[in-house]
């Protein structure tokens, strides 16, 4: 993938002498180039706790460029998916498979992976831009620097670069932990409630990256309790229920009023 | 497609050590709780300690390495507690795991970063004992320091490792000393002994066994709970 | 994760009645069937108690806890982790009996409760480190991560023993060498090692008998919170 690589290496230039909205992209185009094998996918993926079973075999194919809006109730195990998507858990059965290969266990397989979690994952008493740096270093990011203040620009950030994190408020500290999840150009991106405390710019500056992102050729899985969120973004919608995928569409296929009359049924049944 | 089409230079096991390290050093820096207090604690204790025995009946030469090496790991105690904390407070250490950075480092750069505080709050300790109990320190300091990076080690290692597991107990700040405290024993005597006949201005060979105790003792753990923390994990 | 099978309650527990049978017939032989030790008098015939009390202590139970959690962490079978639980609280029991009976025997024959003797100082430790180990398991609720947590103490201190053994020893020992264990010739009367050798044989079935029982409670309090979980 020379062209990608030459893209990265061409950022840091550009953003010395550009103004940084103009700074090419996070994710180079040339990434979607083998749509072939899908970019990540789950084979019956399943995880137990003692004997409690989170995740029952659940299987996912995500090419290349697409979103994955996963819905379901508190406790159907969509945390648990994506922090095995993440590589932070094991599954107890089944594989995950990024670009056709494996991931267990596997360090170069996590660095492709972007995560966002319930949590902000910063040091509340560093900087922004120290936490921000401190990710692009421990992902071998070449400029760490340019990627970090490239990734801030994009989430609006980058005039708070200096404050510590503890003195944000809930959602600028969303805002740092987005761009802290995608400072290392990653290819499959895994958000858990992404759109929690932002304001409506917060929001709408997500929006429009993500969107972005995913026309770059990134993947991205979505967890959210909000349908209409979800369903802006997506490409394929799924619905979660006791550790099972129970439905799975793909977008064009979903009418936005009737899927949510069937998704409040298919909750409250849950039982 | 090779994953390093999307990130070049992947930090090799040393390095994301020392990353870690620096941040949490950076960490330690910018809030200066942990060190100041851990200071504090180590004077109080060099003053309180003269004062508990009868320095007319005990010569303070034969006094000073217990308590210098006494204090020693309950400072060291205060900078352990600390290390995970601060990883599990918004669950960075999710992140790091996340991370392309293999869990022995991810380990190695927090015992690193205690080694650092550890041996900062030592060389403070060092003098203050010298002054209040009136050693003669000339000669003698290269060697104490040398032997303060010694125990460090074998203390980091055991003490980063249960400060990970106790950080994810319903109590942390009490199990970590009970845990620990007994794996520092063939840390401290040693320790205590070879300063003793340091300051006694004895051959070194009379310490050579000791010192052995304690190499040996670093060299074990150290390899030990590198290999063990990957499975004080959730994976 | 194999069902757990909620095996109904024994009725009588024969091993446990059989064990403390053993010990009993131990006694009776040591205090009224077995000569005085010239030297020692009475104080003595406490060693049958304090040595064999040792050896399943500190041998038995606490390298059971070692092997138990090494395997543990390879096969992560919950078998081996309850097996290590129960292994150590049998231990902490039976060192509690060394460190008890050691000073009893001390105070006439060295003239002082508690000396900084090698092995005594040891058994104290490991004594700490057992105590350590339940209080971790009481501090952590999920199942699994107790079990690796566990695992990993017992494996430290394991790995413990001859550093804090070596330093003590190097401090100053008084300790007398086991007799019994020494390659060469025991120096005891024959009556005297057979007492020995039946408070052994008693011991280990008492501490078989305990580990049982711990075991057979491990699994009845892993099946109740199943239950209370709501998965059985």
């Amino acid at each position: 993938m020379g062209l990608r690589s030459s893209t990265l290496r061409a950022r840091a230039v550009i953003v010395n002498r550009m103004p940084l909205a103009a700074a090419s992209p996070l994710i180079s185009a040339a990434s979607v180039t083998a749509p072939s094998a899908p970019m990540l996918e789950a084979q019956g993926v399943t995880r137990v706790y003692g004997r409690r079973k989170a995740l029952d075999g659940v299987s996912l194919s995500l090419p290349a460029g697409s979103c994955l809006a996963l819905f379901g109730p508190n406790g159907a195990g969509k945390t648990t998916l994506l922090r095995i998507l993440a590589g932070l858990l094991r599954p107890t059965r089944g594989t995950v498979l990024l670009a056709g290969s494996p991931t267990r266990g596997d360090a170069a397989a996590r660095a492709q992976v972007g995560l966002l979690s319930h949590q902000s994952m910063l040091y509340d008493a560093l900087t922004v831009r120290e936490n921000i740096v401190f990710t692009a270093r421990l992902y071998g990011v070449r400029d760490p620097l340019a990627a970090t203040d490239a990734s801030l620009e994009r989430l609006g950030m980058l005039e708070r670069a200096e404050q510590p994190v503890r003195a944000l408020s809930r959602g600028l500290q969303q805002r740092v932990s987005i761009a802290r999840a995608i400072v290392h150009g990653p290819r499959v991106l895994l958000l858990d409630e992404p759109y929690t405390g932002l304001d409506e710019a917060g929001a709408g500056a997500l929006t429009s990256l993500l969107s972005e992102l995913r026309a770059q050729g990134a993947t991205l899985v979505l967890v959210t309790h909000n349908l209409a969120e979800g369903l802006a973004l997506a490409t394929q919608a799924a619905v979660m229920r006791a550790g099972r995928l129970v439905r799975q569409d793909d977008r064009e296929a979903i009418d936005g009023a009737s899927y949510a009359e069937e998704y409040r049924e298919m909750v409250t049944n849950a039982g | 497609m090779p994953a390093d089409a999307v990130v070049r230079a992947r930090p090799g096991l040393l390095r994301a050590a020392l990353l870690i390290a620096a941040k949490d050093l950076a960490i330690e820096l910018r809030t200066r709780s942990a060190i100041l207090s851990a200071l504090a604690f180590t004077l109080l204790a060099v003053v309180i300690f003269f004062f508990a025995w009868d320095a007319t009946a005990v010569a303070s030469i034969d006094l000073a390495p217990g308590v210098l090496w006494v204090i020693f790991t309950f400072s060291g105690l205060l900078a352990l507690n600390r290390s995970f904390a601060l990883e599990q407070n918004d669950r960075a250490l999710d992140a790091l795991l996340a991370s392309p950075v293999d869990r022995e480092s991810i380990f190695l750069g927090k015992a690193l970063g205690n080694l650092v505080f550890v041996c900062l709050i030592q060389a403070c300790a060092i003098p203050a004992v010298a002054l209040f109990y009136n050693l003669p320190l000339t000669g003698v300091w290269p060697a104490l320091l040398a032997l303060t990076v010694a125990a460090a080690v074998g203390l980091v290692s055991v003490g980063t490792l249960f400060s990970a597991m106790a950080t994810n107990t319903r109590m942390a700040e009490l199990l970590l000393p009970m845990l620990a405290l007994p794996f520092f024993v063939p840390v401290v005597m040693p320790a205590a002994q070879v300063t003793a006949r340091l300051l006694a201005g004895r051959p070194m060979d009379e310490a050579w066994p000791w010192l052995r105790i304690l190499l040996a003792f670093d060299l074990v753990f150290l390899v030990a709970c590198t290999l063990a923390f990957p499975y004080t994990l959730e994976d | 994760m194999p069902p757990l099978r909620d095996e109904p309650r024994p009725i009588f527990d024969w091993l446990f009645a059989v064990a403390v049978l053993a010990v009993a017939a131990t006694y009776v032989r040591a205090i009224y069937f077995t000569p005085l030790e010239a030297a020692q008098g009475p104080a003595q015939k406490i060693l049958y108690v304090h040595a064999t009390a040792a050896f399943v202590g500190l041998y038995l139970c606490f390298g059971l806890v070692a092997v138990a959690s090494l395997l543990y962490l390879w096969l992560k079978d919950e078998k081996l982790d309850r097996a290590a639980a129960a292994a150590a609280e049998v231990g902490v029991v039976f060192t509690t009996v060394v460190l008890c009976t050691g000073p009893l025997w001390g105070k006439p024959i060295w003239g002082a409760w508690w000396t900084w003797d090698a092995r005594l100082t040891l058994t104290l430790f490991l004594w700490f480190v057992g105590v350590g180990y339940i209080i971790l398991r009481g501090a952590v609720e999920e199942p699994q991560m107790r079990a690796r947590f566990s695992a990993v103490l017992g494996i430290l201190a394991a790995l413990l023993v001859p550093f804090i053994h070596l330093s003590v020893y190097l401090f100053r020992t008084l300790h007398p060498m086991p007799i019994l264990l020494k390659p060469s010739a025991p120096s005891m009367p024959g009556e005297m090692q057979l007492t020995f050798f039946m408070a052994f044989v008693a011991f280990t079935l008492l501490f078989a008998a305990f580990l049982r029982a711990r075991y057979r409670l491990a699994v009845r309090a892993d099946l109740l919170a199943a239950r209370e979980e709501g998965l059985l």
